[in-house]
């Protein structure tokens, strides 16, 4: 099917299904502990071995020896693989480290041996018996010192004159600004067990996000045809961009089951999910803006660098700058600068997350600075076109209904205007807001529906990881075919389905969804094609047309029928600007002797089209605002700048929020629908919650105490020697 | 981990006797943090004694007046006690702000007096590391270390690392002392700064106990009144390590106690700070932290004790 123009009024308008606050049907599974997770699928893969990996313990270099007698002839110990045994693998695209094999060492805990025994503890032990011994080079670790050496910065677009604007404006802000690395910090490390046996056939169960795109990575891997590649990742402990690509869980496995020829299983320890996969870059950003007097913006001018290994891409904190609020003239540069460091890749909002969280402190210094409430600065500043290609206009925008609910539902003409002024004990009080945007793309999607005596299974490679596709996928098909809820099975993540959007970029609830409606289309078409009928409506589960009145349980005598189909997604999006919109309301305490930070109330209000099951969206816009809360008070990973790694890579030392930082959320969704996003005219909201939100914890604090902090986390180290005390 | 042998003995001084002869040999309660260690290789016990069947969960009246609290009770039981919460709240305070109220129902009182530092670098069996392999050098101390949770006083040149107890911090405010029996059947009772030896050149010895040597139980003074408080200081709400605290005990004619968690080797205090206390928190500090090394990364520590002394001392 394709989507080539914007949907008209259609049947999801007048949804029974869809948009109603259905409860997760893998909700029972998740929580009596009996959806079988990637490292627990021994019903297939029947008595594996235990793989464990070894991390390197330098951040660059070359090894120059390992000695892995001893971890051979250790207790239990089936094989050892090390990275001098195998030539480096290729590498596909979309993998910037080293995955395995060859001397060359490019970033502290990256694998270099992989031991495989009967058991945990016996593949873990004989890790350390290996012997390695490396010739180190010095590294780039400190991001700092590569800002201060940066010159020239590669502008990714100028429109208009910058700097002509700022020699002409009323007002100006210019500040440099911090936000730090931080860790996915899932609670499902990547984890796989993989079946090579017989040296042809791989299958792997693993914990990934994106089938089709895995795939053809191992396929790549190991120069083979990814005919033979099947992979299985039904249920997710999360991700948040840390599984989309194949990792070394599923690399060290492979090679172990070829090697054996037994299943082999491998779950990353921990310090691993920090060192050995990716995180998301700290970033450096210095933000200017120009004003007139009257609070129009006439100039933004942002630059930032962030961290890569050579050949990626870093994080891009300019990118929503470029068309978020109107203003004639903007410069953005970003700068991925190439450093030592572990890979760092996309986290939830890729971007937005890290440049939000400075754009929006630099809109209420802004605001500040011109007397002006934030809420009204920024309304003023609303644009319905990308500013940067003004012909260019967004499908569906109702930022200022944002603003305008959240302020009024918040309270905000109630709040103390002057910072640093409300104190209740010896905590001092304070409310702050920001604004969020993030794109909302889509990518084509697939699916397989199958009915037979009435029941309804639907396939796709699609994976929820922890998001909500079983629970919205089941509504659309039961929608669409006149079903109810209950008759509807659900089957994701299997790359023997065919392929859909996978989970990223927030864009798998309306792709996905799509696919699946494309595919239920297709099979009423069937249907059709089998009664002899046409224009039939499937309402209340029958059939119905001219002379037709029949039970789809009914339909084939208990023949199966298929329907399959893919939504693509046409050209036509490209004219238009497609986003998501929220803003957020923060209420803090801060300490006035010690500067502890406490969240007291949060509101989120969200235009992100039509929402497919309020319940699930409801719960990553308060997951987005939890990752928020942790980013801007605690989350860092640190770096020790002269080994070049990260320390703290636990969870003890990497600190996300916990159930005690998180106070009341309150989430609004605006009833707004986007007919240019797709048939359902839903958007995604699983990263639009992440956006801003830490800027508008930022803001409050400044409303608290009075003092404006510009690097995340912000921890009371920071700002200690300014607070009040009594 | 390493393979080790296993075994329980339900009785206190044999568990010693026979730690003592078995080379490698270390007493197992909670297994909260030994375990752990175990997983990292930071701790390599040849042979596991279970001390669990020995008896030593009773928390009983002493002839004076205070309370003998056994080595195995736990950490949930104490702070709940009701005696504990009456007399000596900064206890039950320090306790119920540490860790969750899972590992609380594990943890033990000797075992959280000897739970090991929380230094990232000793966690990780690739940098060097002296109270792991002693000699071997601190990578806390190399530039460009990440020295934000660790020591600012009684540190060395050779380790920088804090004690990370909350309980151990209350005991050493009521003066509480550490009862053992040694392998030979002797018992003795050491104040809490004897117990906890400075790191000085040997980081790697944490307490005073000899070879084999077993805390039967904390013995608690008669209680001491006054008002008492525990204020942990984090970045997160909860379950998270101190970055400081502060345990107070104040009586009414404005005397007291002070003393300080999250920035020392072992739980900090000094006499003539108490004595500084009718003059307020710059005054007891500028006694308590006399001689403090911190880190660039960690110097923060030494003003935030003493705002979080004033804000305890405030009458807001
Ligand atoms: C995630 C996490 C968070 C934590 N947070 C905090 C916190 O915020 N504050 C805090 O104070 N603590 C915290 N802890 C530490 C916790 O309090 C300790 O792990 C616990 O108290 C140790 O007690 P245990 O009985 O489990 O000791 P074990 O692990 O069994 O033993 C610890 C050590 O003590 C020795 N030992 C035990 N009993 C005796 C005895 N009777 N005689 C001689 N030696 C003995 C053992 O040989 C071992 O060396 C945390 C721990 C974890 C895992
Ligand atoms: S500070 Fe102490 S515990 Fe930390 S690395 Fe140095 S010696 Fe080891």
């Amino acid at each position: 099917m394709d989507f080539n123009q914007s949907a008209d009024e259609n049947l999801f308008d007048r949804a029974r299904i869809i948009g109603k606050p259905h409860t997760r049907v893998d909700g029972a599974l998740k929580v009596t502990g009996t959806a079988p997770y990637a490292y627990e699928r021994h019903d297939v893969a029947e008595n594996p071995l235990v793989g464990y990996p070894l991390g390197s313990s330098i951040a660059k270099g070359r090894i120059t020896r390992m000695d892995a007698t001893a971890a051979r002839s250790a207790e239990g110990v089936v094989a050892v693989i090390t990275a001098l045994d195998i030539d480096e693998l290729p590498r596909p695209e979309s993998n910037v480290a080293k995955l395995f094999g060859g001397d060359i060492v490019e970033h502290y805990h990256q694998a270099i041996a992989v031991v495989i025994a009967g058991t945990l503890e016996q593949a873990r032990a004989a890790t350390r018996l290996i012997e390695v011994e490396y010739e180190e080079t010095p590294g780039e670790f400190d991001l700092d010192d590569a800002w201060k050496r940066l010159q020239d910065r590669d502008v990714v677009s100028h429109v208009g004159d910058v700097d002509a604007a700022f020699e002409r404006a009323d007002v100006t802000l210019d500040e440099i600004y911090h936000t730090s690395s931080q860790s996915h910090a899932m609670m499902e490390p990547h984890a796989t067990i993989a079946d090579w046996c017989d040296g042809k056939n791989l299958t792997l169960w693993t914990s990934n996000q994106m089938i089709e795109w895995s795939r053809q990575g191992l396929a790549t891997i190991f120069e083979m045809d990814p005919e033979h590649i099947r992979l299985e990742s039904p249920y997710i402990g999360g991700g948040f961009g840390g599984k989309l690509w194949v990792r070394a869980d599923a690399v060290l496995a492979a090679l172990g089951s070829r090697e054996t020829g037994r299943p082999v299983k491998v779950a990353l320890p921990r310090p691993f999910i920090f060192n050995n996969a990716t995180h998301r870059s700290g970033t450096v950003q210095r933000l200017r803006i120009a004003a007139n007097k009257d609070g129009r913006i006439t100039a933004f001018d942002h630059s930032a660098i962030s961290h890569t290994l050579p050949g990626g891409s870093g994080e891009d904190a300019v990118n929503q700058t470029r068309c978020f609020y109107a203003g004639e003239n903007r410069r953005v540069a970003h700068h991925a600068i190439d450093m030592n460091l572990p890979e760092s890749a996309d986290m939830r909002a890729p971007g937005e997350a890290t440049g939000l969280a400075v754009l929006e402190i630099a809109m209420d210094e802004m605001a500040e600075k011109l007397g002006m409430d934030p809420v009204e600065f920024r309304i003023l500043n609303d644009t319905q076109v990308n500013p940067e290609e003004p012909e260019k206009r967004y499908s569906d925008r109702h930022f200022v209904e944002c603003l305008q609910k959240g302020a009024e539902v918040f309270g905000w003409s109630e709040r103390n205007k002057t910072p640093g002024s409300r104190r209740e004990g010896q905590w001092l009080i304070g409310q702050g807001m920001a604004g969020a945007y993030r794109g909302a793309p889509t990518l084509d999607s697939g699916a397989r529906v199958h009915l037979q005596n009435g029941r309804l299974i639907v396939e796709t490679d699609m994976t929820d990881i922890g998001t909500g596709s079983y629970t919205i996928i089941a509504q659309t098909a039961a929608e669409t075919m006149g079903l109810e809820m209950s008759d509807v099975d659900v089957r994701l993540g299997n790359s023997a389905y065919p392929s859909a959007s996978g989970s990223g970029g927030q864009m798998g609830a309306a792709s996905s969804t799509a696919g699946v409606y494309a595919a239920c289309v297709a099979l009423q078409g069937e249907i059709e094609k089998r009664l002899g009928i046409e224009s039939a409506r499937f309402e209340n589960g029958r059939v119905v047309a001219a002379g037709t009145d029949l039970a789809l349980g009914e339909v084939a005598n208990g023949e199966e029928i298929v329907g399959e189909d893919t939504l693509h997604f046409g050209d036509f999006k490209d004219e238009l600007e497609i986003g998501t919109f929220a803003a957020h309301f923060v209420e803090v305490a801060v300490h006035a002797y010690t500067g502890e930070t406490r969240l007291r109330r949060t509101l989120s209000v969200c235009d992100a089209g039509r929402i497919l099951n309020p319940i699930t969206a409801r719960s990553q816009v308060l997951g987005g605002m939890t990752m928020a809360t942790g980013a801007a008070l605690t989350e860092s990973l640190n770096i020790d700048t002269a080994r070049g790694f990260f320390p703290n890579h636990d969870l003890a030392g990497y600190e996300i929020a916990v159930h005690a930082d998180i106070p009341d959320q309150e989430v609004i969704f605006l009833d707004t629908q986007d007919g240019a996003s797709a048939p359902l005219k839903a958007k995604g909201v699983g990263e639009l919650g992440i956006c801003g939100g830490a800027a508008a914890i930022a803001n409050a604090m400044y409303n608290a105490t009075g003092i404006r902090l510009r690097d995340y986390p912000m921890t009371l180290d920071r700002m200690l020697d300014r607070l009040p005390g009594a | 981990m390493k393979a080790f042998s296993y075994e329980r003995i339900d009785d206190a001084a044999q568990a010693a006797a026979r730690a003592f002869e078995v080379p490698g040999s270390k007493f197992i309660a909670g297994g909260t943090n030994l375990l752990d260690l175990m997983k990292h290789e930071i701790e390599v016990p040849a042979h596991l004694i279970d001390i669990n069947g020995t008896g030593l969960d009773d928390i009983v009246e002493t002839d004076e007046g205070g309370l003998r609290i056994g080595a195995l009770v736990s950490n949930t039981a104490l702070g709940a006690d009701e005696r504990i919460r009456r007399d000596y709240p900064v206890l039950s305070r320090a306790l119920f702000s540490g860790a969750s109220s899972q590992l609380r129902n594990k943890a033990s009182t000797g075992g959280n007096l000897l739970q090991r530092t929380r230094c990232p670098y000793f966690y990780d069996p690739a940098m060097p590391c002296n109270k792991r392999e002693p000699g071997a050098g601190c990578a806390a101390l190399d530039d460009g270390a990440d020295t934000r949770q660790l020591g600012v006083i009684g540190t060395s040149d050779h380790c920088i690392a804090t004690h990370p107890s909350d309980m151990a911090v209350a005991l050493r405010v009521l003066d509480a002392e550490v009862e053992t029996i040694s392998p030979e059947g002797q018992t003795r009772r050491l104040t809490l700064d004897e117990f906890y030896p400075l790191p000085g050149d040997t980081p790697e010895v944490e307490s005073a106990l000899e070879p084999g040597e077993i805390i039967t139980g904390v013995v608690l003074p008669a209680p001491v009144g006054g008002r008492q408080r525990y204020y942990k200081v984090r970045d997160r709400a909860s379950y998270a390590f101190a970055l400081v605290s502060v345990a107070l005990v104040e009586t009414d004619d404005g005397k007291g106690r002070v003393a300080l968690g999250g920035v020392a080797p072992k739980p900090w205090r000094r006499d003539d700070a108490d004595a500084e206390l009718g003059n307020g928190a710059q005054a007891v500090m500028a006694k308590l932290l006399d001689g403090a090394r911190p880190t660039e990364e960690n110097a923060y520590k030494l003003t935030l004790a003493e705002r979080t002394l004033a804000a305890l001392l405030a009458k807001e």
